[in-house]
């Protein structure tokens, strides 16, 4: 009883940080039809800039999320301009992931460069580092608040995508985006805050989840493909289907590691591949 | 196709088994060439071979049938172990493991290709992942067949045909490698010419007009992928011979994707663009990777944008493009 509440607990806050994360590329994926791999790249600038300002600039923990999203998302507008516009739609599956493998790669490279091979961790504020007593056993106090974070998340994003002008908008110009700029409204303008909204999720999701994801050069290589998974068996696009995916990959993945950590993560991709060949449009996927 | 390579593959297609003996030349000429540039570093030139097969084997799913595959490595690392096993329990003779390779990677496509080309797009993307990190996981954990993480070492096969040794420098591996890459690398520029390999291209283009002829898509994709499997699985085993010891690196996520990358950059849908793009990228890699790996990713990531930027269609295509070009010019004046 005691290892269901703890692998229930721990899966749920695994499956939580990966859908912060993974609820950005979600969003590139279903509404922009971007199979955007360097996500991931994305959440690790977003966990490098939060490391810096924490330990080099001495900004509080809060203070420095915002900052690193921000600036993540800066650093992002020259890929969006001169990269990632040519990809929007137009291009088959194999053109966007060879493109995106290239700029994680890049990034890799850079960061590295810039940074250095080591281990970059963010430290915790004193409110946060401590453990926490929820009844059955002792829990780091970090990882409830990471599932707080998941879920105000996912709510500010159902309520932006599905009840403001914005989402209106938005979702107008993916499912015609030819009668969206007859209509006046600023197809490249959306996308490109869509882009925006996608690379500052990531990298929300990449500072938030440091503890579970440590940051370090090879992370946007090591997760890709996890982040795709989780979108895919989801359903590109879909918030509902992104939680969904992401709590039961979580709990599969710590499930398979209290078990049978030998078979390291068989169990994760076995239930990936019944998901994906049951529905392949994933578990909340939209037709087009 | 632009005007210069389809005049010239119409000239080439005028003489009898004119691109086969222009396949036996260039990698005979390329052998050489390696002979005389890394005389010390056989065994490397050897790895590039195997290396090169498993490349021409996603070319024919992805050039060919427009099959969007992170997870071709699987057809290769599972050959390599079922060889090491096989040479372990006692089977020495190069060309019977050369054909266990081929049957193990034989095996293994039509496996993955029943369920990788079931669908298109991003689940048929996901799904190969999938099954690559699956099969990792379980090389990973049944180490009494695969050495986990240790790998599979104590490979030592007999000589070639009784009289040729593995000698020490590599030299009797690395001919007998660029023998057998040549014979496969032939028999491939015919069968893609095929019928069956016309077919395959229809339905890159648009399966549905392939459908419209009459013509199954499923079943046709499976066959090419047993026949990628052999391709992949010559390579697999010429690996486990030549090296003497097969690890998880060769299952895993990391060498399909690299290996996409070199097809990529060479030109997909060409056999010549996956020889070249292959052959570049390794000896470019090997020098580069060598002094510090992250420059290595700096500098693939770089081509790789700028090859899909500006050169979509692969630097085989980009070279073409580029001499046609030149040759017009030179007709003007």
């Amino acid at each position: 009883m005691q290892t269901i509440l703890s692998i229930a607990f721990d899966g749920l806050a695994y499956g939580m940080v990966l859908f912060i994360i993974s609820i950005g590329l979600s969003i590139m994926m279903g509404l922009m039809r971007v199979v955007n791999l360097a996500h991931g790249a994305f959440a690790m600038i977003g966990g490098y800039l939060a490391s810096y300002a924490m330990r080099d600039l001495g900004m509080n923990y809060a203070i420095a999320i915002i900052a690193a999203v921000i600036g993540t998302i800066i650093i992002s507008i020259p890929f969006e301009i001169l990269l990632y516009r040519r990809i929007y739609r137009k291009s088959d599956a194999l053109t966007q992931l060879l493109l995106t493998i290239g700029i994680t790669f890049f990034i890799i490279g850079i960061a590295n460069f810039i940074l250095g091979p080591t281990l970059k961790p963010i430290p915790l504020p004193a409110a946060l580092s401590g453990p926490m007593d929820i009844g059955f056993r002792m829990v780091p106090t970090h990882r409830i608040f990471v599932i707080v974070c998941g879920v105000i998340a996912a709510l500010a994003l159902w309520f932006l995508i599905d009840r403001t002008e914005f989402g209106v908008r938005l979702r107008a110009s993916v499912d015609n985006s030819d009668m969206a700029d007859s209509l006046g409204i600023r197809t490249e303008w959306i996308y490109a805050a869509t882009f925006a909204l996608a690379v500052g999720l990531g990298a929300f999701g990449g500072v938030v989840g440091a503890e579970l994801m440590p940051i370090e050069p090879f992370y946007a290589l090591r997760y890709m493909v996890t982040f795709l998974v989780v979108v895919s068996v989801g359903g590109a696009g879909s918030i509902t289907g992104a939680i969904s995916a992401s709590l039961l990959l979580g709990l599969a993945d710590t499930t398979g590691k209290y078990l049978a950590p030998e078979y390291g993560e068989f169990f994760f991709y076995l239930v990936v591949i019944l998901v994906v060949f049951l529905f392949p449009r994933g578990l909340f996927g939209r037709a087009h | 196709m632009s005007t210069f390579s389809r005049s010239a593959v119409m000239r080439l297609e005028s003489f009898p088994l004119a691109q086969e003996t222009l396949g036996i030349l260039s990698i005979g000429f390329l052998g050489l060439v390696g002979y005389l540039i890394f005389p010390e570093d056989l065994a490397f030139l050897t790895r590039l071979i195997s290396i090169t097969l498993l490349v021409l084997s996603l070319d024919l799913v992805t050039g060919y049938c427009g099959v969007a595959t992170l997870g071709q490595a699987v057809l290769y690392g599972v050959s390599a172990y079922a060889v090491g096993n096989a040479a372990i329990a006692g089977i020495g003779d190069p060309i019977l493991l050369l054909l266990i390779g081929l049957g193990a990677g034989i095996l293994m496509g039509l496996v993955s290709g029943v369920l990788i080309t079931r669908f298109r797009g991003l689940p048929q993307l996901v799904l190969s992942i999938a099954f690559g990190q699956l099969v990792t996981a379980l090389c990973n954990k049944l180490s009494t067949l695969t050495g986990g993480s240790d790998g599979l070492a104590g490979i030592t096969p007999a000589p070639v045909f009784g009289i040729f040794h593995f000698d020490m420098y590599s030299r009797t591996a690395f001919v007998f490698s660029l023998i057998i890459l040549a014979i496969v690398f032939v028999s491939l520029l015919r069968f893609v010419r095929s019928p069956f390999g016309l077919l395959c291209r229809g339905i890159r283009d648009d399966d549905l007009r392939v459908q419209m002829i009459g013509a199954t898509v499923y079943p046709r994709l499976i066959i090419m992928y047993g026949v990628s499997g052999a391709v992949a699985g010559v390579g697999g085993a010429l690996n486990a011979i030549t090296a003497g010891v097969v690890g998880l690196d060769s299952v895993g996520f990391e060498r399909s994707a690299e290996v996409l990358v070199m097809l990529v950059l060479g030109g997909a849908g060409n056999l010549w663009g996956a020889l070249f793009g292959s052959i570049i990228f390794q000896i470019f890699g090997h020098y580069v990777s060598s002094t510090n790996p992250f420059h290595w990713m700096t500098l693939v990531g770089l081509l790789l944008i700028l090859v899909v930027v500006f050169v979509p269609r692969g630097l085989s295509h980009g070279v073409a493009v580029l001499w046609s070009r030149l040759i017009k010019r030179e007709a003007r004046q």
